[in-house]
């Protein structure tokens, strides 16, 4: 390359789309959505003993306004449906879902009138995580395969995490009126 | 005190007739017609030898039977005498009004939310009779022998995706 060649050892080349998602998938805030048991591996998964800021998402936000992925751990009613989704909708673009447990992915053990089977039915997901709770490390793998869909600049609900080029056919960003 | 005590009090008030007594591993049941049900709460609440001063649980049941379908069952507690006993009382399918005990034990209140959510018992005189668990729009009372399982479609809207 003959670029890198004249700068010498200071300086890379890359495409910016490349870096900006290097950067966001080694700095993914969740938003704890603890709605049951699922939040107590979820916790653990915070904690010291399995320290998921080796990842970079110790930073966990109870705000949606600051947050990336948004963690749903825990059986979801349908009447928590709504509350769910308001806070999904809340998060900034790009966003990413995990359904951590068997009860979030597919109503698990609770086929009854009143919860949801599986939340995909009202949010767009990017990573199913099995367990009934699934063990912590089972949700550091669901993370790490979350950065490789990061990396690559995919994301279900939101736009694409592209800033160059912007697929066309994804959806897109409203513009902002001034004043 | 003892079961003898509470049944002997209860005829005296209320007669053989109308209050039925059923006794099994030293439990005492009481079964009442639905109209004197806040009348012998009264009673066992007030009465200075028997004392059950706390409400240890209400809730429903649905014998799914043509008459007498839905019950009402109060767990009473003596916390004085330490003395346990069950009351029991019916409602008609077609008429499942009865009167609220929120004025006898405060802590009815909830209890009967829960009842009349889930099985549709329509507490009279009570305070503040709205749903607890599901939606306040939701039609259906979910407890019921006849409500299936699954839900009925459509009945509890989700978010659009």
């Amino acid at each position: 390359m003959g670029l890198e060649h004249a700068f010498g050892d200071s300086f890379i080349t890359t495409q910016l789309d490349a870096v900006i998602n290097w950067c966001r998938k080694n700095s993914l805030w969740p938003m704890p959505m603890g709605i049951s048991c699922c939040a107590i591996e979820m916790m653990a998964f915070a904690g010291p003993r399995f320290d998921v800021s080796r990842f970079g998402s110790e930073v966990f936000r109870f705000s949606p306004r600051q947050s990336d992925v948004m963690i749903v751990a825990g059986t979801t009613t349908y009447k928590m449906a709504k509350v769910v989704r308001k806070i999904y909708d809340q998060m900034p673009d790009p966003k990413w879902v995990i359904a951590m447990g068997a009860c979030t992915s597919s109503g698990g053990m609770y086929r009854t009138y009143s919860v949801v089977q599986g939340i995909d039915q009202f949010l767009p997901v990017d990573i199913y995580v099995a367990g009934c709770p699934p063990r912590p490390d089972n949700l550091i793998h669901a993370l790490m395969a979350l950065q490789k869909k990061v990396q690559r600049g995919e994301s279900r609900g939101s736009f694409p995490a592209y800033v160059g080029d912007q697929k066309l056919n994804q959806p897109q960003p409203l513009p902002v009126k001034a004043g | 005190m003892n079961n003898a005590l509470v049944v002997e009090k209860l005829k005296a008030r209320f007669g053989e007739k109308t209050v039925e007594f059923h006794e099994f591993r030293g439990e005492l049941t009481v079964v009442v017609p639905k109209e004197t049900i806040v009348d012998v709460c009264q009673l066992l609440k007030e009465d200075a030898e028997l004392q059950f001063d706390l409400l240890a649980d209400l809730c429903g049941i649905d014998m799914y039977t043509p008459a007498k379908r839905f019950g009402v069952i109060y767990n009473l507690y003596s916390l004085k005498n330490k003395h346990r006993i069950r009351i029991k009382t019916f409602v008609e399918e077609e008429d499942t009004r009865l009167a609220s005990v929120t004025k006898v034990w405060g802590t009815a209140d909830w209890h009967e939310r829960e009842t009349y959510d889930m099985f549709g018992i329509v507490f009279e005189g009570h305070p503040d009779l709205r749903r607890v668990y599901m939606p306040e729009e939701f039609e259906y009372h979910p407890l019921r022998k006849d409500f299936p399982l699954m839900g009925i479609p459509g009945s509890l809207p989700l978010p659009k995706k």
